[in-house]
C-alpha cells in the first residue's frame, strides 16, 4: 500500500472513533508527536513529586500528612504509567530519563514555582491537580490507545488529590487571620501559573491543529484553560478568597467568566529554563538517577545470584 | 552486563471469579520484584487478590496488517450464532 494510501486509511479509522494500538501503522509524525508529548506528560508527574515532597515531612497533623505521602506515591505511578505507555512507541525508558536530564526534554513549567508555606501545598492540590485533570479528562478519549488507558487510571487517582488539596484551603480560609492571609497568598502566586499549564494560547501554539486533526487532543489550550477558569472561579469564591486577576467578570452574554491576559513573557522565561526553581529542580533529579545508580546495579546482581542459586538447586 | 531492567507485563485479577486482566508495565529485575512493584503501582486502592507477571519479550503479538486474514473468516459464519435458527415464539427455554 503507498503511503498515501496508508495515511488515508489511518485518518479514516481517527474519524470514526477507532483507537490506534502500538502495532499498527502510523504516520511517523503522530508517533514522534506523542513520544515528544506523553513523555513531557511523564517527566511533569516525577519532576511534580519535588515541591510536594518538600512538605511532607512539615505537614502539620498525621492526617495531612498520610494524604501527601498517598499524593506524591500516585503522581510517581502516574509518572509510571506515562513512561510505559511512551514506550509502546518504540522509544526506551532511559532514553526518555536520559532527555529529561539532559535538559532535552521539557516538563510542565508549573513545578518550577517553589512552595514557600503550607497553604502552597492546599493550592497546588486544588488548582494545579484540577488544570492537570481538566487536561486529562480530555486525554481519555485521545486517539492512541496506550495512552488513553493510562489516563483513565490516573483520573479515577486524581479526584482525591484535588479534594485533599481544596480541604487544606477551606481549612486555613476558615481558620485565624492569618492563615486566611496565609491561603490567599498561596492563591496570588499560583493562579497564574496554574493557568499558564494549558500551554501558549491558541494562536501561538505550533501543535494544536495537528494534534486535533488526530485526535491527540480533543479541546484546544484556550477552550480548556477557560473550562478551568470557569468551575474554578465558584470555588474560590466559596472559599472566601480573591482570585488575583482585576480583569476576571463573569460575561453574561458568553456565558463564560472573562479573564486577564497571561504575562506570556513569564511563561516563556519559565518555559526557556529561567524560571525560579528549574535550576533546583532538575540538581535534584539529576542526583536522585545518579545516588540511586547503585540500587538499580545491586538489584540486577541480585536478581541474577538468585537465578543462579535456583538454576544450582534444579540440578 | 545489560545495566537496564527489563519490562514485564502485568496481569491482575480484581477478584476471585474474574479473570486475570492486564494492567500495564514496569521494569523490574526480576519477576519477584515484578510482582512487588505491580503491587505498589498498580493495586493501591484493592484493585486485585492476584498479581501475573510475565517478561515483555515472550510475549507473541499477532501482526495487525493480517487481521483481516486472521478475523475475517469468523464474520460470514452467522450459523454460530443462535440467531440464526428460526424458532417459533411458543417454544420455550430453548
Ligand atoms: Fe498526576
Ligand atoms: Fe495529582
Amino acid at each position: 500500500m503507498s503511503r498515501e494510501e496508508l495515511e488515508k486509511r489511518f485518518q479514516e479509522k481517527i474519524d470514526a472513533e477507532i483507537k490506534i494500538e502500538p502495532k499498527d501503522w502510523m504516520p511517523e509524525r503522530y508517533r514522534r508527536n506523542l513520544i515528544r508529548q506523553i513523555s513531557q506528560h511523564a517527566h511533569s508527574e516525577v519532576v511534580g513529586m519535588l515541591p510536594e515532597g518538600n512538605w511532607i515531612t512539615r505537614a502539620p497533623t498525621l492526617r495531612r500528612k498520610v494524604a501527601l505521602l498517598a499524593k506524591v506515591q500516585d503522581e510517581a505511578g502516574h509518572g509510571l504509567y506515562l513512561y510505559s505507555a511512551a514506550e509502546t512507541l518504540g522509544i526506551s525508558r532511559e532514553e526518555m530519563i536520559e532527555q529529561l536530564l539532559s535538559g532535552k526534554a521539557k516538563y510542565s513549567s508549573i513545578f518550577n514555582y517553589p512552595t514557600l508555606t503550607w497553604a502552597d501545598i492546599g493550592a497546588i492540590g486544588w488548582l494545579v491537580d484540577g488544570a492537570a485533570i481538566m487536561n486529562q479528562v480530555m486525554l481519555t478519549r485521545t486517539s492512541y490507545g496506550p495512552y488513553a488507558r493510562a489516563m483513565v487510571r490516573i483520573c479515577k487517582e486524581e479526584s482525591f488529590h484535588q479534594r485533599q488539596g481544596y480541604e487544606i484551603m477551606l481549612t486555613l480560609a476558615r481558620g485565624t487571620e492569618v492563615q486566611r492571609q496565609m491561603a490567599q497568598d498561596a492563591l496570588n502566586r499560583w493562579w497564574w501559573p496554574a493557568l499558564m499549564m494549558f500551554g501558549p494560547s491558541d494562536k501561538d501554539s505550533v501543535h494544536t491543529a495537528e494534534s486535533m486533526k488526530w485526535k491527540i487532543k480533543r479541546k484546544t489550550n484556550d477552550e480548556l484553560r477557560q473550562q478551568f477558569v470557569d468551575v474554578t472561579v465558584p470555588q474560590a469564591e466559596y472559599l472566601g478568597l480573591t482570585i488575583p486577576d482585576p480583569d476576571l467578570k463573569w460575561n453574561e452574554a458568553r456565558g463564560h467568566y472573562d479573564f486577564g491576559e497571561i504575562d506570556w513573557e513569564e511563561f516563556w522565561r519559565v518555559v526557556k529554563g529561567n524560571g525560579p526553581c528549574n535550576h533546583l529542580r532538575m540538581k535534584a533529579r539529576r542526583e536522585a538517577h545518579e545516588k540511586g545508580a547503585w540500587v538499580r546495579e545491586a538489584a540486577l546482581a541480585y536478581a541474577e545470584k538468585r537465578r543462579q542459586r535456583q538454576q544450582q538447586k534444579a540440578s | 552486563m545489560n545495566k537496564d531492567w527489563p519490562l514485564w507485563e502485568v496481569f491482575i485479577r480484581a477478584k476471585n471469579g474474574l479473570s486475570h486482566k492486564h494492567a500495564g508495565s514496569l521494569h523490574a529485575a526480576d519477576a519477584q520484584m515484578a510482582i512487588e512493584n505491580a503491587r505498589d503501582v498498580y493495586c493501591r486502592r484493592n484493585e486485585g487478590v492476584s498479581i501475573w507477571v510475565v517478561e515483555s519479550k515472550y510475549i507473541t503479538a499477532s501482526d495487525p496488517e493480517d487481521a483481516d486474514a486472521l478475523f475475517e473468516p469468523a464474520q460470514d459464519k452467522i450459523y454460530r450464532h443462535p440467531t440464526f435458527y428460526n424458532l417459533p415464539d411458543e417454544v420455550k427455554h430453548i
